[in-house]
């Protein structure tokens, strides 16, 4: 196919446009307001496991909306979702463009179980199906799927376990914390096995991997923090949100102790975020969905570029 | 000593991994939205041909393997090794009979083949995909059988055993795939 041409046919680029149409009016119908945020921000996030694009002129590119929303639900905004453009350097293969479509929205006075009703609820708006998805907790993901508890499981005992299934061989990752290996067994064993037929959740997360999400006490501790599973591929995530302040700025800067130790680039955190957050951000959820890969899915397509106009080797 | 990042690390990149060369196949990228990407990598080592998986975190390297692949037509073998020239630069080579392997049952003299370099010495050798030779030895076939179903073993000049239908004799020339060992058909003289 000479270069010039576009990777998605041009129904699926009508499929596309009929997503988004059905994405606002779905939430137009909620009373949840449609917002646009800069692209462009001073700050960018320092989660360890996501890059940002930097500008020439030292500005970062968006991973996600999500600190400017807060802002705005800090200011009094109420419900307000985005279809927004986001950029994540070095993403890439069968199902990650380094730039893709995120839909995200917030309710304040919801929890994270009726943030779940609403993401199934937009789902079957947007894909249609019957039949309740599957609610998983983490852990129960794990002894399912991975056959052990990965809030009681070491790094020792998971690299044994990689290595019986043949995940890794012999001489692979001897140092790795916990952390590691509970990724490498979500993205290589359980997340594949996940949401076969009906997007299935997983809800509680590890309280090291909160993010951005509330921790709720144990025991064990754990993140108010949720994902959704389809055909083995995460299509969002979403959080019962972090609203305190001094607690964000320690995480913020935790990360940035971290990227720093390991000689990652370390950008600025969101202080206008902090501020908001002092200021009061409202009890709320959010959650983010990639829109390319709820249509590739929809279309059954087998690669992301497929679902976008010019995939990033032909951009 | 140069090196691949696994975002370069495209299907048919060498790559040397515990010293041994390899042949990247298929690249996975996986990454949990909030977590640690690592890249599922299949590869075929270039000696035996076997294919493993191995996994490495997103942008951790692996060196670059000196490999070349070059035309190369077939001279004589010498009982030690086969004798190769590079028809361009005339330019001599000998491989062992490790590197000939199986191929050097369908080599009898003058065959355009791919010679593997690794390290400058070579590693592998790949004979053209159809090869012309002629029976040497056959049993007769059963007369009135020309179905060709079921086949016998004819022993060819260059010592390869293939199986051909019955009608076909002793002396006849025929034309092989080398990739399945499969009878294509006789050649007219």
């Amino acid at each position: 196919m000479p270069r010039w041409r576009p990777d998605a046919s041009l129904a699926t680029l009508k499929a596309r446009a009929e997503l988004c149409g059905s994405v606002r009016a779905f939430f137009m119908a909620r009373g949840v307001l449609e917002v646009e945020t800069p692209i462009l921000s001073a700050h960018a996030t320092v989660d360890r496991f996501i890059e940002s694009f930097s500008t020439v002129d030292g500005r970062w590119l968006q991973t996600s909306p999500e600190f400017a929303m807060k802002r705005l639900l800090a200011a009094g905004s109420g419900p307000i979702f985005q279809i927004a453009r986001v950029f994540r350097l070095e993403e890439q293969g069968r199902h990650h463009n380094p730039e893709f479509t995120m839909l995200e929205w917030y309710r304040p006075g919801f929890s994270m179980q009726q943030l779940m009703d609403e993401v199934e609820a937009l789902m079957r708006a947007l894909v249609g199906g019957a039949g309740g998805f599957q609610r998983l907790s983490y852990r129960d993901a794990f002894l399912r799927h991975a056959g052990f508890d990965p809030h009681s499981a070491d790094a020792t005992q998971m690299r044994a376990a990689a290595m019986a299934a043949e995940l890794i061989s012999a001489a692979d990752f001897a140092n790795e914390p916990a952390g590691f290996w509970l990724d490498l067994w979500m993205s290589r064993v359980v997340s594949p096995a996940l949401g076969a037929a009906q997007p299935a959740f997983v809800y509680d997360f590890p309280a090291s991997q909160a993010a951005l999400a509330q921790v709720r006490q144990g025991p064990p501790p754990v993140a108010e923090r949720f994902e959704l599973f389809w055909r083995g591929i995460e299509l969002a995530n979403g959080f019962h949100e972090l609203a305190d302040a001094k607690e964000q700025r320690g995480r913020f800067e935790a990360d940035q102790r971290y990227r720093c130790a390991a000689e990652q680039v370390v950008p600025p955190y969101d202080a206008h975020l902090i501020a908001a957050l002092e200021a009061g951000l409202p009890d709320c959820s959010g959650v983010a969905l990639g829109l390319d890969r709820v249509l590739m899915l929809k279309l059954g397509l087998s690669d992301l570029a497929q679902t976008l106009a010019f995939a990033a080797d032909r951009a | 000593m140069a090196t691949v990042s696994t975002n370069e690390m495209k299907s048919g990149t060498k790559v040397l991994v515990d010293g041994e060369p390899y042949s990247v196949v298929d690249n996975e990228y996986r990454k949990p939205g909030k977590g640690q990407a690592t890249n599922s990598i299949k590869i075929r080592n270039l000696k035996n041909g076997r294919v493993i998986e191995r996994t490495l975190k997103s942008g951790d390297t692996w060196e670059v393997a000196d490999i070349e692949e070059i035309d190369m037509q077939y001279l004589y073998s010498d009982g030690e090794f086969w004798h190769f020239m590079n028809p361009t630069s005339f330019e001599q080579v000998q491989a062992g009979a490790t590197a000939v392997a199986d191929c050097s049952k369908w080599l009898k003299g003058e065959e355009a083949c791919k010679v593997l370099f690794f390290n400058g010495i070579p590693l592998s050798v790949t004979p053209p995909n159809y090869v012309t030779l002629t029976i040497t030895e056959t049993d007769p076939g059963l007369r009135g059988d020309t179905s060709g179903s079921g086949g016998k073993p004819a022993t060819l000049e260059t010592g390869a055993v293939v199986r051909v239908p019955l009608f076909v004799q002793q002396g006849e020339v025929i034309k092989v795939d080398t990739r399945t060992g499969d009878y294509l058909g006789r050649v007219g003289k």
